[in-house]
């Protein structure tokens, strides 16, 4: 039981990273690459062949794989907080990327973030809901240990 | 304008979100990564409705968060449509029956008043 729970969460870790990074990323080259405005419907289509927003488009396709895979065995209520995480990564890569300032205000705000990020992914695991199972009925209610 | 794209956003998020992770608990834990398994599951997946009505959800997200980074920047988009989180636990506890216990909910608030602050 415990080699079963060690290696949900190593595997969770490892989607997770993969999770954030695609998406951080993912969102950064989509920006870096819009254009300051889109005049028509097919302006929307067309702006997926540059360059920078179709490296971001499929970073947020991987990004959509990995989460869907993740959200396959973790809690949705355990994803949210996790991949946050992310929101901290965005305010660096502007940082070291873009050169931009963290204010106090930020920091406090990142400071918040990781503590939120650590009580959520140290204080509980990945699944509460559901047997972990096969067998796809995974919907059924159960008292799979909650909390620590 | 912006805040009408950022209801859009957070409505289809949510929903999409929720489809998603509802499909996906459905399915059950995805265990083989290899490329020939992950090309059965994702022929399965096609057929999940909830993971249809996800992707069609998500893609109305995409397409209204394009719209919003043309007017306005990705310090505020992003902050502004953390929204989603409040919306997706009380979701998560209600609609997926998860057990969300004290530390997800403490865990969830301190994410959502870290984010605001990034963002002001």
């Amino acid at each position: 039981m415990s080699s079963e729970s060690a290696r949900l969460r190593i595997k969770t870790w490892i989607c997770a990273t993969v999770v954030v990074l695609s998406n951080v990323f993912g969102n950064f080259f989509m920006k870096r690459g819009m254009p300051p405005e889109l005049p028509n419907p097919l302006a929307y289509i067309t702006v997926l062949f540059q360059p920078w927003v179709a490296l971001g488009v499929s970073l947020l396709i991987l990004w959509m794989l990995s989460r869907m895979a993740l959200l396959s065995w973790a809690d949705l209520s355990y994803v949210l907080p996790v991949t946050s995480i992310g929101y901290v990564l965005v305010a660096l890569c502007g940082r070291i990327l873009l050169n931009e300032q963290i204010t106090s205000k930020r920091w406090a705000g990142i400071v918040l973030i990781v503590a939120g990020v650590a009580l959520v992914s140290g204080g509980s695991a990945p699944q509460t809901a559901g047997p972990k199972s096969r067998d796809g009925e995974g919907e059924a209610v159960s008292a799979v240990g909650a909390g620590q | 304008m912006k805040w009408i794209w950022i209801a859009i956003i957070v409505a289809a998020t949510t929903a999409g979100e929720v489809m998603q992770a509802k499909g996906m608990r459905h399915h059950g834990e995805i265990r083989d990564f290899r490329p020939t398994a992950l090309g059965r599951a994702m022929a399965v997946l096609a057929q999940n409705r909830f993971v249809i009505g996800s992707v069609v959800a998500m893609a109305v997200s995409f397409f209204a968060y394009m719209g919003l980074l043309t007017i306005a920047d990705l310090s505020f988009a992003v902050p502004a449509t953390a929204v989603t989180y409040v919306l997706e636990t009380v979701l998560a506890r209600y609609v997926l029956k998860e057990q969300v216990n004290w530390l997800r909910w403490a865990g969830a608030s301190l994410v959502i008043f870290g984010v605001a602050l990034v963002s002001l």
